[in-house]
Protein backbone atom coordinates (compact mmCIF):
# COMPACT_ATOMS: atom_id res chain seq x y z
CA UNK A 1 0.00 0.00 0.00
CA UNK A 2 3.35 2.12 -0.20
CA UNK A 3 2.36 4.87 -2.35
CA UNK A 4 5.95 6.14 -3.72
CA UNK A 5 4.45 7.30 -6.70
CA UNK A 6 1.84 9.22 -5.32
CA UNK A 7 3.98 10.85 -2.40
CA UNK A 8 6.34 11.99 -5.25
CA UNK A 9 3.87 13.49 -7.25
CA UNK A 10 2.69 15.80 -4.05
CA UNK A 11 6.65 16.88 -4.05
CA UNK A 12 6.61 17.87 -7.77
CA UNK A 13 3.47 19.38 -7.02
CA UNK A 14 5.27 21.31 -4.03
CA UNK A 15 8.03 22.57 -5.91
CA UNK A 16 6.10 23.68 -9.03
CA UNK A 17 3.71 26.07 -6.53
CA UNK A 18 6.90 27.38 -5.24
CA UNK A 19 8.39 27.96 -8.67
CA UNK A 20 4.68 30.05 -9.12
CA UNK A 21 5.60 32.37 -5.75
CA UNK A 22 8.85 33.26 -6.82
CA UNK A 23 7.67 34.52 -9.87
CA UNK A 24 4.80 36.32 -7.82
CA UNK A 25 7.24 37.40 -5.34
CA UNK A 26 9.75 38.85 -8.25
CA UNK A 27 6.78 40.51 -10.36
CA UNK A 28 6.01 42.45 -6.77
CA UNK A 29 9.56 43.45 -6.29
CA UNK A 30 9.49 44.58 -9.24
CA UNK A 31 6.56 47.09 -9.93
CA UNK A 32 7.73 48.81 -6.18
CA UNK A 33 11.49 48.85 -8.26
CA UNK A 34 9.35 50.45 -11.13
CA UNK A 35 8.12 52.58 -8.44
CA UNK A 36 11.19 53.78 -6.71
CA UNK A 37 13.06 54.47 -10.24
CA UNK A 38 10.21 55.62 -12.37
CA UNK A 39 11.66 53.33 -14.53
CA UNK A 40 9.46 52.49 -17.19
CA UNK A 41 11.09 49.65 -18.87
CA UNK A 42 10.97 47.61 -15.60
CA UNK A 43 7.01 48.18 -15.94
CA UNK A 44 7.28 46.30 -19.05
CA UNK A 45 8.71 43.48 -17.39
CA UNK A 46 6.85 43.48 -14.87
CA UNK A 47 3.75 43.36 -17.64
CA UNK A 48 5.60 40.76 -19.77
CA UNK A 49 5.43 38.20 -16.82
CA UNK A 50 1.80 38.19 -16.16
CA UNK A 51 0.89 35.12 -19.29
CA UNK A 52 3.96 33.16 -17.68
CA UNK A 53 2.11 33.43 -14.10
CA UNK A 54 -1.13 32.91 -16.14
CA UNK A 55 -0.08 29.98 -17.85
CA UNK A 56 1.90 28.12 -14.43
CA UNK A 57 -1.60 28.95 -12.31
CA UNK A 58 -3.73 26.76 -15.14
CA UNK A 59 -0.61 24.09 -15.15
CA UNK A 60 -0.68 23.50 -11.23
CA UNK A 61 -4.37 23.62 -11.14
CA UNK A 62 -4.04 20.58 -13.39
CA UNK A 63 -1.79 18.58 -11.39
CA UNK A 64 -3.40 19.33 -8.90
CA UNK A 65 -6.88 18.19 -10.23
CA UNK A 66 -5.26 14.73 -12.05
CA UNK A 67 -4.02 13.84 -8.55
CA UNK A 68 -7.25 14.42 -6.91
CA UNK A 69 -8.98 12.59 -9.69
CA UNK A 70 -6.34 9.41 -9.66
CA UNK A 71 -5.23 9.16 -6.41
CA UNK A 72 -7.69 9.90 -4.60
CA UNK A 73 -5.74 11.36 -1.86
CA UNK A 74 -6.94 11.20 1.73
CA UNK A 75 -6.43 13.19 5.18
CA UNK A 76 -3.45 14.99 4.95
CA UNK A 77 -2.72 14.57 1.52
CA UNK A 78 -6.44 15.82 0.40
CA UNK A 79 -5.81 18.61 3.02
CA UNK A 80 -2.48 20.02 0.73
CA UNK A 81 -3.64 19.37 -2.28
CA UNK A 82 -6.55 21.82 -1.20
CA UNK A 83 -4.31 24.09 0.00
CA UNK A 84 -1.78 24.52 -3.32
CA UNK A 85 -4.86 24.81 -5.28
CA UNK A 86 -6.08 28.09 -2.70
CA UNK A 87 -2.52 29.35 -2.57
CA UNK A 88 -1.98 28.98 -6.39
CA UNK A 89 -4.82 31.44 -6.80
CA UNK A 90 -3.49 33.45 -4.31
CA UNK A 91 -0.04 33.76 -5.83
CA UNK A 92 -1.77 34.57 -9.07
CA UNK A 93 -4.02 37.22 -7.75
CA UNK A 94 -0.79 38.91 -6.18
CA UNK A 95 0.97 38.70 -9.86
CA UNK A 96 -2.38 40.94 -10.75
CA UNK A 97 -1.45 43.04 -8.18
CA UNK A 98 1.88 43.62 -9.42
CA UNK A 99 0.28 44.07 -12.97
CA UNK A 100 -1.84 46.63 -11.23
CA UNK A 101 0.91 48.78 -9.67
CA UNK A 102 3.10 48.79 -12.67
CA UNK A 103 0.32 50.14 -15.10
CA UNK A 104 -0.30 52.95 -11.89
CA UNK A 105 3.74 53.55 -12.58
CA UNK A 106 3.58 54.30 -15.94
CA UNK A 107 0.58 56.35 -15.50
CA UNK A 108 2.37 58.51 -13.02
CA UNK A 109 5.05 59.22 -15.48
CA UNK A 110 3.38 61.68 -17.29
CA UNK A 111 2.92 63.57 -14.50
CA UNK A 112 5.88 65.19 -12.50
CA UNK A 113 7.84 63.12 -9.67
CA UNK A 114 6.45 65.30 -6.43
CA UNK A 115 7.18 64.21 -2.83
CA UNK A 116 4.01 61.94 -1.70
CA UNK A 117 2.75 61.78 2.51
CA UNK A 118 3.26 57.65 1.40
CA UNK A 119 6.12 55.49 2.30
CA UNK A 120 5.68 53.23 -0.71
CA UNK A 121 8.21 50.95 -0.53
CA UNK A 122 7.71 50.40 3.10
CA UNK A 123 4.25 49.00 2.56
CA UNK A 124 5.67 47.43 -0.33
CA UNK A 125 8.53 45.60 1.61
CA UNK A 126 6.01 44.61 4.58
CA UNK A 127 3.42 43.28 2.36
CA UNK A 128 6.33 41.05 0.47
CA UNK A 129 7.56 40.36 4.10
CA UNK A 130 4.16 38.80 4.58
CA UNK A 131 4.30 36.80 1.36
CA UNK A 132 7.71 35.87 2.28
CA UNK A 133 6.71 34.29 5.33
CA UNK A 134 3.20 32.78 4.82
CA UNK A 135 5.50 30.70 1.77
CA UNK A 136 8.15 29.71 4.22
CA UNK A 137 5.32 28.15 6.90
CA UNK A 138 3.99 26.58 3.49
CA UNK A 139 7.77 25.27 2.65
CA UNK A 140 8.19 24.00 6.52
CA UNK A 141 4.91 22.65 7.01
CA UNK A 142 4.93 25.28 10.17
CA UNK A 143 1.54 26.53 11.51
CA UNK A 144 3.13 28.26 13.64
CA UNK A 145 5.11 30.68 11.67
CA UNK A 146 1.94 30.58 9.39
CA UNK A 147 -0.03 32.24 13.02
CA UNK A 148 2.85 35.33 12.84
CA UNK A 149 1.33 36.27 9.15
CA UNK A 150 -2.27 37.79 10.55
CA UNK A 151 0.00 39.99 13.28
CA UNK A 152 2.03 41.36 10.56
CA UNK A 153 -2.07 42.29 8.51
CA UNK A 154 -3.07 44.26 11.03
CA UNK A 155 0.58 46.58 10.25
CA UNK A 156 0.37 46.58 6.37
CA UNK A 157 -3.70 47.51 7.52
CA UNK A 158 -2.78 50.43 9.43
CA UNK A 159 -0.37 51.78 6.89
CA UNK A 160 -2.87 51.63 4.00
CA UNK A 161 -5.62 53.92 6.39
CA UNK A 162 -2.64 55.84 7.07
CA UNK A 163 -1.51 56.37 3.28
CA UNK A 164 -5.96 56.51 2.47
CA UNK A 165 -5.92 59.54 5.17
CA UNK A 166 -2.99 61.49 3.97
CA UNK A 167 -3.50 60.91 0.28
CA UNK A 168 -7.28 62.25 0.28
CA UNK A 169 -5.75 65.19 2.83
CA UNK A 170 -3.70 66.41 0.10
CA UNK A 171 -6.19 65.84 -2.88
CA UNK A 172 -8.32 68.49 -0.76
CA UNK A 173 -5.66 70.41 -0.12
CA UNK A 174 -4.09 70.46 -3.71
CA UNK A 175 -6.07 69.46 -6.25
CA UNK A 176 -3.34 70.09 -9.25
CA UNK A 177 -1.39 67.04 -7.80
CA UNK A 178 -4.72 64.51 -7.79
CA UNK A 179 -3.42 62.05 -10.55
CA UNK A 180 -0.30 61.54 -8.78
CA UNK A 181 -2.22 60.87 -5.68
CA UNK A 182 -4.92 58.82 -6.55
CA UNK A 183 -2.35 56.60 -8.17
CA UNK A 184 -0.30 56.26 -4.93
CA UNK A 185 -3.69 55.45 -3.13
CA UNK A 186 -4.10 52.77 -5.47
CA UNK A 187 -1.15 51.05 -5.37
CA UNK A 188 -1.19 51.42 -1.42
CA UNK A 189 -4.65 49.53 -1.68
CA UNK A 190 -3.10 47.06 -4.20
CA UNK A 191 -0.21 46.27 -1.52
CA UNK A 192 -2.46 46.22 0.84
CA UNK A 193 -4.42 43.19 -0.99
CA UNK A 194 -1.21 41.65 -1.77
CA UNK A 195 -1.05 41.71 2.31
CA UNK A 196 -4.76 40.53 2.41
CA UNK A 197 -3.40 37.40 -0.14
CA UNK A 198 -0.27 36.59 2.34
CA UNK A 199 -2.90 35.82 5.08
CA UNK A 200 -4.97 33.62 3.02
CA UNK A 201 -1.92 31.45 2.30
CA UNK A 202 -0.78 31.25 5.85
CA UNK A 203 -4.45 30.24 6.75
CA UNK A 204 -4.41 27.81 3.69
CA UNK A 205 -0.88 26.26 5.64
CA UNK A 206 -2.85 26.02 8.80
CA UNK A 207 -5.69 23.94 7.38
CA UNK A 208 -3.34 21.84 6.02
CA UNK A 209 -1.11 21.70 8.80
CA UNK A 210 -3.38 21.32 11.53
CA UNK A 211 -6.32 20.83 9.78
CA UNK A 212 -8.41 23.91 11.06
CA UNK A 213 -10.32 26.46 9.15
CA UNK A 214 -9.17 29.60 10.56
CA UNK A 215 -10.76 31.57 7.70
CA UNK A 216 -13.17 34.37 8.65
CA UNK A 217 -11.78 34.39 12.01
CA UNK A 218 -13.24 30.80 12.69
CA UNK A 219 -11.46 29.97 15.92
CA UNK A 220 -7.94 27.99 15.40
CA UNK A 221 -8.68 25.48 17.31
CA UNK A 222 -11.66 24.51 15.42
CA UNK A 223 -11.04 21.60 13.05
CA UNK B 1 -34.73 -2.04 13.37
CA UNK B 2 -30.84 -2.88 14.03
CA UNK B 3 -29.60 -2.71 17.10
CA UNK B 4 -26.13 -0.73 18.79
CA UNK B 5 -23.11 -3.11 19.71
CA UNK B 6 -21.09 -2.44 22.38
CA UNK B 7 -17.71 -4.59 22.65
CA UNK B 8 -15.56 -4.39 25.89
CA UNK B 9 -12.10 -5.57 26.66
CA UNK B 10 -12.46 -8.16 23.55
CA UNK B 11 -9.52 -10.12 23.34
CA UNK B 12 -9.10 -12.97 20.66
CA UNK B 13 -6.66 -16.05 20.07
CA UNK B 14 -5.74 -18.28 17.62
CA UNK B 15 -4.05 -20.92 19.80
CA UNK B 16 -0.99 -19.04 21.16
CA UNK B 17 -1.44 -15.83 18.85
CA UNK B 18 -3.05 -12.92 20.76
CA UNK B 19 -5.55 -11.35 17.42
CA UNK B 20 -7.44 -8.74 19.65
CA UNK B 21 -5.95 -6.89 22.47
CA UNK B 22 -8.46 -5.41 24.46
CA UNK B 23 -11.04 -3.56 22.03
CA UNK B 24 -13.55 -1.57 23.40
CA UNK B 25 -16.04 0.40 21.39
CA UNK B 26 -19.87 1.35 21.01
CA UNK B 27 -21.37 1.04 17.25
CA UNK B 28 -24.27 3.02 16.52
CA UNK B 29 -27.81 1.27 15.55
CA UNK B 30 -28.91 1.84 11.94
CA UNK B 31 -25.83 3.17 10.98
CA UNK B 32 -23.12 1.80 8.62
CA UNK B 33 -19.58 1.01 10.59
CA UNK B 34 -16.66 0.77 8.64
CA UNK B 35 -13.23 -1.34 9.52
CA UNK B 36 -10.38 -0.60 7.85
CA UNK B 37 -6.61 -1.86 8.36
CA UNK B 38 -3.95 -3.94 6.75
CA UNK B 39 -4.29 -7.75 6.05
CA UNK B 40 -3.78 -9.82 9.35
CA UNK B 41 -4.46 -6.60 11.60
CA UNK B 42 -7.75 -8.22 13.05
CA UNK B 43 -10.64 -6.50 11.50
CA UNK B 44 -12.04 -9.81 10.34
CA UNK B 45 -11.46 -11.82 13.61
CA UNK B 46 -13.07 -8.60 15.22
CA UNK B 47 -16.24 -8.89 12.98
CA UNK B 48 -16.35 -13.08 13.66
CA UNK B 49 -16.35 -11.96 17.41
CA UNK B 50 -19.68 -10.17 17.15
CA UNK B 51 -21.77 -12.92 15.22
CA UNK B 52 -19.60 -16.11 17.55
CA UNK B 53 -18.00 -17.64 14.35
CA UNK B 54 -14.36 -17.18 15.93
CA UNK B 55 -15.34 -19.94 17.80
CA UNK B 56 -16.03 -22.75 15.40
CA UNK B 57 -12.63 -22.56 14.89
CA UNK B 58 -11.47 -25.41 17.31
CA UNK B 59 -7.83 -23.73 18.06
CA UNK B 60 -9.67 -20.02 18.56
CA UNK B 61 -10.94 -18.43 21.53
CA UNK B 62 -12.56 -15.18 23.11
CA UNK B 63 -12.66 -13.36 26.25
CA UNK B 64 -14.90 -10.08 26.90
CA UNK B 65 -18.14 -8.67 26.58
CA UNK B 66 -20.27 -8.20 23.43
CA UNK B 67 -23.78 -6.97 24.10
CA UNK B 68 -26.63 -6.82 20.94
CA UNK B 69 -28.85 -4.30 22.27
CA UNK B 70 -29.25 -6.00 25.82
CA UNK B 71 -28.08 -9.11 24.70
CA UNK B 72 -24.60 -10.37 26.41
CA UNK B 73 -23.92 -12.38 22.97
CA UNK B 74 -21.44 -14.41 24.80
CA UNK B 75 -23.74 -15.47 28.36
CA UNK B 76 -27.14 -15.13 27.38
CA UNK B 77 -27.32 -16.73 23.75
CA UNK B 78 -26.32 -19.60 21.65
CA UNK B 79 -24.29 -19.06 18.91
CA UNK B 80 -27.36 -20.29 16.38
CA UNK B 81 -29.55 -17.57 18.18
CA UNK B 82 -26.70 -15.22 17.44
CA UNK B 83 -26.42 -16.02 13.78
CA UNK B 84 -30.56 -15.75 13.37
CA UNK B 85 -30.10 -12.27 14.73
CA UNK B 86 -26.95 -11.53 12.75
CA UNK B 87 -26.53 -11.64 9.12
CA UNK B 88 -22.84 -12.43 7.53
CA UNK B 89 -22.37 -11.37 3.97
CA UNK B 90 -18.56 -12.81 3.24
CA UNK B 91 -15.99 -11.31 0.60
CA UNK B 92 -16.76 -14.07 -2.60
CA UNK B 93 -20.33 -15.03 -2.38
CA UNK B 94 -21.12 -18.38 -1.82
CA UNK B 95 -24.49 -19.59 -3.01
CA UNK B 96 -25.43 -23.36 -2.61
CA UNK B 97 -24.42 -24.40 -5.99
CA UNK B 98 -27.13 -27.23 -6.69
CA UNK B 99 -30.05 -25.07 -4.75
CA UNK B 100 -32.32 -22.67 -6.64
CA UNK B 101 -32.69 -18.61 -6.56
CA UNK B 102 -35.28 -19.03 -4.04
CA UNK B 103 -34.09 -21.76 -2.06
CA UNK B 104 -30.70 -20.50 -1.59
CA UNK B 105 -32.65 -17.36 -0.26
CA UNK B 106 -35.00 -19.57 2.06
CA UNK B 107 -32.26 -21.67 3.43
CA UNK B 108 -31.22 -20.26 6.83
CA UNK B 109 -35.18 -20.13 7.14
CA UNK B 110 -35.48 -24.07 7.01
CA UNK B 111 -32.94 -24.66 8.86
CA UNK B 112 -34.66 -22.58 11.47
CA UNK B 113 -37.70 -25.07 11.16
CA UNK B 114 -40.01 -22.37 8.95
CA UNK B 115 -42.09 -24.83 6.37
CA UNK B 116 -45.29 -22.09 5.84
CA UNK B 117 -45.13 -21.78 2.03
CA UNK B 118 -46.53 -18.12 1.93
CA UNK B 119 -44.80 -17.21 4.39
CA UNK B 120 -41.32 -18.13 2.90
CA UNK B 121 -42.77 -16.57 -0.61
CA UNK B 122 -43.25 -13.22 1.38
CA UNK B 123 -40.18 -13.96 2.46
CA UNK B 124 -38.23 -14.61 -0.53
CA UNK B 125 -39.89 -11.93 -2.75
CA UNK B 126 -39.02 -9.13 0.35
CA UNK B 127 -35.51 -10.64 0.81
CA UNK B 128 -34.08 -9.91 -2.85
CA UNK B 129 -36.12 -6.65 -2.88
CA UNK B 130 -34.37 -5.43 -0.08
CA UNK B 131 -31.26 -6.57 -1.82
CA UNK B 132 -32.26 -4.76 -5.26
CA UNK B 133 -32.40 -8.31 -6.91
CA UNK B 134 -35.88 -8.89 -7.10
CA UNK B 135 -36.56 -7.03 -10.29
CA UNK B 136 -33.99 -9.39 -11.91
CA UNK B 137 -34.71 -12.58 -10.92
CA UNK B 138 -38.58 -13.25 -10.20
CA UNK B 139 -39.33 -15.26 -13.23
CA UNK B 140 -36.40 -17.61 -12.67
CA UNK B 141 -36.72 -18.15 -8.70
CA UNK B 142 -36.84 -21.70 -9.21
CA UNK B 143 -36.07 -22.38 -12.53
CA UNK B 144 -32.65 -21.12 -11.93
CA UNK B 145 -29.77 -22.07 -9.44
CA UNK B 146 -28.19 -19.34 -7.62
CA UNK B 147 -24.88 -20.43 -9.32
CA UNK B 148 -25.76 -19.62 -12.39
CA UNK B 149 -26.46 -15.84 -11.44
CA UNK B 150 -23.38 -13.49 -12.38
CA UNK B 151 -20.80 -12.65 -9.56
CA UNK B 152 -22.39 -8.95 -8.11
CA UNK B 153 -26.03 -11.07 -8.73
CA UNK B 154 -25.07 -14.01 -6.27
CA UNK B 155 -23.46 -11.44 -3.92
CA UNK B 156 -26.54 -9.44 -3.60
CA UNK B 157 -28.77 -12.67 -3.52
CA UNK B 158 -26.49 -13.67 -0.60
CA UNK B 159 -27.34 -10.41 0.95
CA UNK B 160 -30.85 -11.45 0.26
CA UNK B 161 -30.41 -14.83 2.24
CA UNK B 162 -28.42 -13.24 5.23
CA UNK B 163 -31.80 -10.78 5.44
CA UNK B 164 -34.13 -13.01 4.98
CA UNK B 165 -33.95 -14.13 8.49
CA UNK B 166 -34.52 -10.77 9.45
CA UNK B 167 -31.58 -9.90 11.57
CA UNK B 168 -30.66 -6.73 13.33
CA UNK B 169 -26.76 -6.58 12.44
CA UNK B 170 -25.29 -7.29 8.94
CA UNK B 171 -21.88 -8.16 8.93
CA UNK B 172 -19.77 -7.52 5.60
CA UNK B 173 -16.46 -8.69 5.32
CA UNK B 174 -15.31 -7.17 2.19
CA UNK B 175 -18.32 -7.95 0.63
CA UNK B 176 -17.44 -6.60 -3.27
CA UNK B 177 -13.80 -6.96 -3.54
CA UNK B 178 -14.48 -9.73 -5.65
CA UNK B 179 -17.04 -7.42 -7.65
CA UNK B 180 -17.12 -5.15 -11.33
CA UNK B 181 -17.01 -1.98 -10.06
CA UNK B 182 -21.32 -1.60 -11.72
CA UNK B 183 -21.80 -4.38 -9.01
CA UNK B 184 -19.87 -2.65 -6.34
CA UNK B 185 -21.68 0.53 -7.19
CA UNK B 186 -25.03 -1.55 -6.35
CA UNK B 187 -23.64 -3.30 -2.92
CA UNK B 188 -22.89 0.56 -1.53
CA UNK B 189 -26.22 1.64 -2.66
CA UNK B 190 -28.14 -1.25 -0.94
CA UNK B 191 -25.59 -0.56 2.39
CA UNK B 192 -26.99 3.02 1.97
CA UNK B 193 -31.02 1.65 1.73
CA UNK B 194 -30.30 -0.91 4.29
CA UNK B 195 -28.72 1.05 7.30
CA UNK B 196 -32.25 2.43 7.96
CA UNK B 197 -33.23 -1.39 8.84
CA UNK B 198 -30.08 -2.92 10.14
CA UNK B 199 -26.91 -2.08 11.77
CA UNK B 200 -24.36 -2.61 9.23
CA UNK B 201 -20.35 -3.49 9.96
CA UNK B 202 -18.42 -3.84 6.87
CA UNK B 203 -14.71 -4.32 6.43
CA UNK B 204 -13.08 -2.99 3.69
CA UNK B 205 -9.48 -2.74 2.05
CA UNK B 206 -11.15 -0.06 -0.07
CA UNK B 207 -11.00 3.36 1.41
CA UNK B 208 -13.06 5.09 -0.85
CA UNK B 209 -15.83 2.53 -0.25
CA UNK B 210 -15.75 3.03 3.74
CA UNK B 211 -15.51 6.84 2.92
CA UNK B 212 -18.62 7.01 0.76
CA UNK B 213 -20.79 4.21 2.74
CA UNK B 214 -20.18 4.33 6.10
CA UNK B 215 -20.76 7.00 9.25
CA UNK B 216 -17.90 6.01 11.24
CA UNK B 217 -14.88 3.69 10.48
CA UNK B 218 -12.62 2.29 12.75
CA UNK B 219 -9.17 1.77 12.07
CA UNK B 220 -7.29 -1.72 13.34
CA UNK B 221 -3.46 -2.22 13.54
CA UNK B 222 -1.92 -5.32 14.97
CA UNK B 223 -4.81 -6.67 16.96
CA UNK B 224 -5.74 -3.04 18.40
CA UNK B 225 -8.09 -0.92 17.60
CA UNK B 226 -5.85 2.19 17.28
CA UNK B 227 -9.05 4.83 16.65
CA UNK B 228 -12.93 4.96 15.83
CA UNK B 229 -14.41 7.84 14.82
CA UNK B 230 -17.27 9.57 12.39
CA UNK B 231 -15.52 8.66 8.58
CA UNK B 232 -15.67 11.93 8.53
CA UNK B 233 -12.41 13.08 10.53
CA UNK B 234 -11.12 9.46 9.82
CA UNK B 235 -10.49 10.67 6.55
CA UNK B 236 -9.63 14.47 6.47
CA UNK B 237 -8.14 15.21 9.44
CA UNK B 238 -7.58 11.80 12.23
CA UNK B 239 -6.00 12.10 15.19
CA UNK B 240 -3.68 9.42 15.31
CA UNK B 241 -0.55 9.46 13.28
CA UNK B 242 -0.55 5.79 12.41
CA UNK B 243 -4.19 6.29 10.87
CA UNK B 244 -2.94 9.03 8.71
CA UNK B 245 -0.15 7.05 7.85
CA UNK B 246 -2.01 4.25 6.62
CA UNK B 247 -4.86 6.09 5.07
CA UNK B 248 -2.35 8.54 3.13
CA UNK B 249 -0.12 4.93 2.17
CA UNK B 250 2.43 5.84 4.17
CA UNK B 251 2.99 2.53 5.28
CA UNK B 252 0.98 -1.24 4.59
Amino acid sequence: MMRVKFHQSLDELKERLLVMAGMAEQAIQRSIEAYRTRDLSICELVLRSEPAINRLEREIDQMALDLLAMEQPMAIDLRFILSVIRINADLERVGDQAVNIAIRVREMGAFANIDLPVDIPKLAELASAMVRKALQAFIEGDAEMADSVFRMDDQVDKMNDAAYYALSTMIKEKSELTPQALNALIIARNLERVGDHATNIAEDVIFWVRGADVRHHAASTQS
Amino acid sequence: MGVGILVEDLNAWYGSTHTLQDINLHIPANHATALIGPSGCGKSTFVRCLNRMHETNPIARATGVVKMGELDIYRDASPVEIRRRVGMVFQRPNPFPTMSIYDNVVSGLKLNGFRNRRVLDETVERSLRQAALWEEVKDDLKKKSGASLSGGQQQRMCIARALAVDPEVLLMDEPASALDPVSTSKIEDLIFQLKSQYTIVIVTHNMQQAARVAENTGFFLNGKLVEFDSTHKIFTNPKDKRTEDYITGRFG
